[in-house]
């Protein structure tokens, strides 16, 4: 007896996203990177085209950070105070594919830079790298409307990836990163409903839906995963289902989740039992980037070197080597 | 849901008009804002009393796709008609419909050579069934027979007849009972179609009734209608079950996000 196939016919796709600009296309990036795509749940190739593989993010920040646990920290002490220098340590000595500049220093609370001086960091780090560029904004609803549309515009014709666009504070970024050629998050406070609200009406007001990408604000493990990682499944099969709204490459931060999780940060003397901290935060931070991945994931944002090349290495083994 | 727009029918005096002069204005124009309502597929039928079925029926369908690229529902029981309709048809369509089981074969293969999708009505040489059961043995002989002869359940649309409610009131409740008994013929099952508008025929309050029928139908397993697209309450209903039905995923907008 022939046994019946039980693959699933995806009526639907991820719509794929262009991170960067060469020279050819109006940028200075060396190579670009290719995002979504997606015709079938990770790890289903029997289904359809698993798409691009999911692609990591190496955080850099523009200020030093505070609160790192060592274990984190000793990568990158020598270069936390130049961000230009700490992306290039990333590309060379790590191989980043992607870079997220993470604005923390602009915020009211962290340093208050002023909207020029994170213009200025944006540049130096496009200079000092040739990989594509996300830029992330501190997340103060009103210092982002005034920084981002300067560094934007430092940025002009790079297409980077900016953040982010929520249902509340919207129209500042849609509108320069629609002046300026950039491609744009859309965020939701894990919660697709939102998500898909922020989609239409970013999109209402002319942005591309061929420059989107989806974030919910991620949990590590321990802190909320299962929650992220069902908000983040739905949102997969919705797109797979044909919910063109929800069919969009999907961002995931893993990196600064992880670490906030007090078993990823905890030194060995505070918990003797859980283990050597120098091996516990990059397993922590491991394990949630490759949980999420299973959901439909497209870029993952993460800090600690050897966590990155296991996340890479799991990748590679899910997707095989050759990319879609 | 599927929502074939049913409003370019001879049998409404505009489109006839438009027919016989060959004037194309209307037709674009109900092309147009049926696309607009949200429609799936644009119900496409020359009506009676036009001398030649077969070039009306290629004229409209090629008029049609000058404006609007969703694709076309040939509505006729004649099957040069239907065959001219999918020659011209520039998408796969929707061939509306097969009206008796006796003449089953000679549709799915016309539909397997275009490409398109088929409406089956439950009906043999017995005649129209009045029943749920023979509904049924009818709805399952025509998966069977498709099934057979290559065509996907995925393409089929059983259509077990719509009653006007003012004719017969125990016909729309068994309606229902049959919806949710050809959700269980096949896996996947075929799709079920009716023709919403026939509800209504000859009643006051026609949109209510339309409306409230298909809330009911929904629910039941009915996931396509040729319906009046331009009846924006009746649309909004249909989007809000099945949002409510968790198959759309909710947003504020969700109405517009059906719809576009």
């Amino acid at each position: 007896m022939e046994i019946p196939s039980v693959a699933e016919k995806w009526s639907g796709k991820v719509g794929e996203v262009t991170i960067g600009a060469t020279k050819d296309e109006g940028g200075t990036r060396e190579k670009v990177v290719k995002v979504g795509g997606a015709a079938c749940v990770p790890g289903m190739d029997f289904e359809g085209n698993v798409g691009n593989k999911p692609v990591i993010a190496m955080e850099v920040l523009d200020t030093a950070p505070e609160g790192w646990p060592d274990s984190l920290m000793e990568h990158y002490k020598d270069v936390v105070n130049d961000p230009a220098k700490w992306a290039e340590k990333c590309v060379k000595e790590f191989g980043a594919e992607l870079i997220c500049l993470k604005l923390d220093g602009v915020h009211p609370d962290k340093g208050n830079k002023s909207p020029d001086d994170a213009a200025k960091t944006v540049r130096s780090v496009l200079e000092s790298v040739g990989v594509p560029l996300i830029i992330w904004g501190c997340e103060d609803p009103e210092k982002d409307n005034e920084v981002m549309p300067k560094v934007s515009e430092a940025a002009k014709g790079e297409k980077c990836l900016l953040s982010c666009a929520t249902q509340d504070n919207y129209k500042t970024i849609t509108a320069v990163c629609l002046a300026d050629g950039h491609n744009l998050v859309t965020q939701a406070p894990v919660d697709v409903n939102i998500q898909k609200q922020v989609n239409i009406l970013v999109t209402d007001i002319g942005f591309p839906v061929d420059r989107l990408v989806m974030f919910q604000t991620a949990g590590a493990l321990g802190y909320g995963i299962e929650y992220v990682y069902s908000i983040q499944e739905r949102e997969r099969l919705a797109a797979l289902s044909g919910d063109k709204w929800l069919s969009l490459p999907v961002l995931t931060n893993v990196g600064y989740e992880s670490w906030r999780a007090k078993e990823a940060k905890a030194a060995d003397s505070e918990a003797p039992g859980w283990g050597l901290a120098k091996e516990r935060g990059l397993l922590w931070e491991t394990i949630t980037a490759t949980t999420l991945i299973q959901s439909g994931v497209d870029i993952i944002r993460m800090l600690h070197p050897t966590a990155i090349k296991s996340v890479k290495q799991y990748i590679d083994d899910l997707y095989g080597n050759n990319n879609a | 849901m599927i929502a074939v727009g049913e409003r370019i029918n001879g049998m409404f005096s505009d489109v006839k008009k438009a027919i016989k002069e060959r004037n194309p204005g209307a037709i674009h124009d109900l092309a147009r804002r049926q696309t607009e309502a949200g429609a799936s597929y644009l119900d496409v039928n020359v009506g009676p009393g036009i001398a030649d079925q077969v070039e009306a029926m290629k004229w409209l369908v090629s008029e049609i796709q000058e404006v609007s690229k969703t694709p076309v529902s040939i509505d006729s029981q004649k099957i040069e008609v239907a065959k001219a309709g999918l020659e011209a048809a520039s998408a796969p369509a929707l061939i509306n419909s097969c009206k008796s089981l006796e003449v089953l074969n000679e549709w799915v293969d016309l539909a397997l050579k275009h490409n398109s999708s088929l409406v089956c009505l439950t009906i043999d040489k017995r005649g129209i069934p009045q029943d749920i059961d023979t509904r049924m043995e009818l709805a399952a002989s025509i998966v069977g027979t498709a099934l057979e002869r290559g065509l996907e359940p995925s393409r089929l649309f059983i259509d077990p007849i719509l009653f006007p409610v003012n004719v017969d009131q125990k016909q729309p409740s068994y309606l229902l009972e049959v919806c949710r008994q050809i959700t269980y013929i096949s896996d996947p099952p075929p799709h079920i179609i009716c023709g919403l508008s026939n509800l209504s025929q000859g009643t006051k309050e026609r949109g209510l009734i339309n409306r409230a029928y298909l809330t009911m139908a929904l629910p039941a397993g009915l996931d396509s209608a040729v319906m009046d697209v331009l009846d924006n309450d009746l649309m909004d209903a249909a989007i809000t079950t099945e949002m409510l039905l968790n198959k759309q995923i909710y947003s504020d907008a969700f109405l517009k996000a059906a719809r576009s």
